[in-house]
């Protein structure tokens, strides 16, 4: 393989737009890719920073383990919890009509804009173990929530849920209510009809609010530390654990960053298909 | 005997009141023929049950489906009905087997029984070979033979059809039209059709309802139907040149004091139906026999097939048909004066 072969010449350089393309006006350009490196710079950052070296041991260390394993599971559980809720609540939004309906979509989507903190303080004058549900709660079936794993998947799921309610809704809207006309005269009830050929029609639409929701789980912090507080192994989530490591081992917690910024790559690389199709 | 279908649909709205009432019996196809917007639509998702009616009557083999009056309305999902809509609607995530079993299933039967149930109606349609298939590979006439499949396999007490062949492209359109002619022939429950295209209402169906402006305009048998039409849409829809006036004698008075004609004998309101081609065309008035003798002006040119119809403008205004060889003899264009000449004898005079 020694023979040198002969390349082909380099594209001049300055190659030449296509004819026809307006030139992009600087005061555009400028401040576009401005944005650009301030968005991209911090990841960049974070990649050079990485002890690569030592990775695999910070990375088999039991507290990441512990950490990573209770995120996975409570952001799974709270998917599920979201589904479980927020597929039924989607449909009354997209598919009835009762009065307080639009108010009642903007009580849904509010969790969306408020800031996390906010929530688990509201979760907690609720779910807390002298709140309004949480006093009945403990008196009735002796279940607290506050600073419990399923309070992690609570705060997470209230943070989570407008998600994948206001994903499905949309998909839902989009969808031809004829189909389920058609299901009905062929003796389908409504139920059988949203089971069969409604869930199936907008499953595209579920699965990109799942994945939203997950991710959103994942890295929740706000909510969770509030209402859930901080105990390694029990409530200490990964989100919690980056932000503890900064204070005493950096090294750590870039390590623990790294390893979120894989998953948010991957639920990119998933979602790829909806969002970044755009032309 | 009784009807199996007795309807007096009535449904309000906002700008359009539907009021139409019309029964059926066994066996019985039934075409509910009018232009867009005359509510066959609204119509046809009434007898379904996906829509209330507003007021009105609706019962099926004596039982009672819809009555306002009587607080009664049986939703869609438990009226025996089978539904073949005009876009067909197919579930796209089943194939076509599954599609056709789907009602089955909801009768609660298990998948194994209903697929078995359904794929002799897909044989039937001669679809067998493509039972795995998706809607969505499916070409047009496939899919309605499936959407009527599913419709059928119900084994519904009344099928109704929305524009059936509209979707279709017009040589698949002769070949549907037949077959689906033969399916509603063995179809033993009553078959309600709902169209704007004359040729499908008259072959498909044994009785018209035709519907303008959410009212009945005219019943009975096709035949009936094209040779008496009462009103402008059924005439322009058969080819016919329809006229309304005052009978006396073999002399029919228009409103505007144009005498027509005719070789009835008749009194009182009338109508007065003759078709194109029994007009003949003359650039100066003609020594003829022909008893109506109109002059006109050309309005309009078209080639329909091997013949041109003419519109004309003038005190009658009328359509003729002329072969090729007369128009081009007439040297006819548009705002040529013509004299149109229609004998007696082709003209169809019957009582309004």
């Amino acid at each position: 393989m020694s023979t040198p072969r002969t390349t082909t010449a380099p594209h001049p350089r300055g190659r030449r737009r296509p004819r026809g393309t307006p030139r992009v006006p600087a005061a555009l350009l400028l401040p576009a890719l401005l944005g650009l490196a301030f968005l991209v710079l911090p990841l960049l950052g974070l990649l050079i920073r990485a002890p690569w070296s030592a990775l695999p041991e910070l990375l088999t260390g039991p507290e990441v383990w512990q950490a990573l394993r209770l995120s996975l599971i409570s952001a799974t559980a709270a998917t599920g919890v979201s589904l479980l809720l927020g597929v039924p609540l989607a449909w009354l939004l997209a598919r009835t009509d009762f009065p307080g309906r639009r108010l009642l979509r903007a009580l849904v989507t509010l969790p969306l804009v408020l800031p996390p903190v906010v929530g688990g303080v509201a979760l907690l004058l609720v779910l807390g173990r002298n709140g309004i549900v949480g006093r009945w709660l403990d008196s009735a079936t002796g279940i607290t929530l506050p600073f419990t794993t399923a309070g992690v998947v609570v705060a997470e799921a209230f943070v989570a849920m407008p998600f994948l309610v206001i994903s499905v809704e949309g998909a839902l809207r989009a969808a031809d209510p004829r189909y389920e006309e058609a299901a009905a005269t062929l003796g389908a009830s409504r139920l059988t009809a949203f089971r069969r050929v409604t869930l199936p029609l907008v499953a595209p639409g579920i699965g990109a609010g799942a994945v939203l929701a997950w991710a959103r789980a994942l890295g929740e912090f706000g909510a969770t530390i509030t209402f859930a507080g901080n105990f390694p192994g029990r409530t200490q989530t990964m989100p919690l654990a980056v932000y503890l490591a900064m204070e005493s081992d950096p090294e750590a917690a870039i390590a623990l960053s790294l390893i979120l910024l894989t998953v948010s790559v991957a639920v990119l690389a998933g979602l790829r298909d909806r969002w970044m199709s755009t032309p | 005997m009784t009807a199996a279908l007795d309807a007096r649909l009535c449904v309000a709205r906002d700008t359009f009141t539907l009021d139409v009432a019309f029964s059926a019996q066994p066996g019985e196809v039934l075409a509910l023929l009018g232009p867009n917007g005359a509510g066959k639509s609204t119509a046809l998702r009434a007898l379904a049950g996906l829509l209330p009616l507003t007021s009105g009557r609706l019962a099926l083999d004596g039982s009672e489906w819809d009555s306002p009056s009587a607080g009664v309305f049986v939703p869609a999902e438990q009226r025996p009905i089978g539904v073949v809509f005009q876009d067909y609607l197919l579930f796209p995530h089943l194939s076509a087997l599954d599609n056709v079993a789907f009602g089955l299933r909801c009768k609660g039967l298990r998948r194994a029984a209903a697929r078995a149930e359904a794929l002799p109606w897909l044989e039937r349609m001669g679809l067998a070979e493509h039972a795995g298939q998706r809607p969505a590979k499916l070409s047009g006439g496939q899919a309605q033979r499936v959407a009527l499949a599913r419709a059928l396999a119900v084994r519904p007490r009344l099928l109704l059809l929305d524009e059936p062949l509209a979707a279709l492209d017009a040589r698949t359109r002769l070949d549907i039209r037949a077959e689906l002619r033969r399916h509603l022939a063995e179809f033993e429950a009553v078959a309600v059709l709902v169209t704007h295209d004359p040729l499908d209402a008259m072959v498909l169906a044994d009785r018209l309802v035709v519907i303008e402006a959410g009212q009945v305009v005219q019943t009975g048998r096709p035949a009936e139907v094209a040779r008496r039409p009462r009103t402008d849409y059924i005439a322009r829809l058969v080819g016919l040149n329809l006229y309304q006036g005052t009978a006396d004698g073999r002399r029919v008075t228009l409103p505007e004091g144009q005498v027509l004609t005719t070789d009835q004998e008749l009194t009182g309101p009338a109508f007065v139906a003759f078709p194109p081609d029994a007009v003949t065309l003359h650039r100066h008035r003609p020594e003829t026999s022909a008893r109506n003798l109109f002059p006109c002006t050309v309005a309009g040119l078209d080639l329909h097939g091997d013949r041109f119809r003419v519109d004309l403008t003038g005190p009658l205004p009328l359509a003729a048909d002329l072969t090729p060889t007369a128009a081009t003899a007439l040297d006819l264009t548009p705002g040529t004066p013509v004299w149109a000449a229609i004998k007696a004898t082709q003209t169809h005079a019957y009582p309004a």
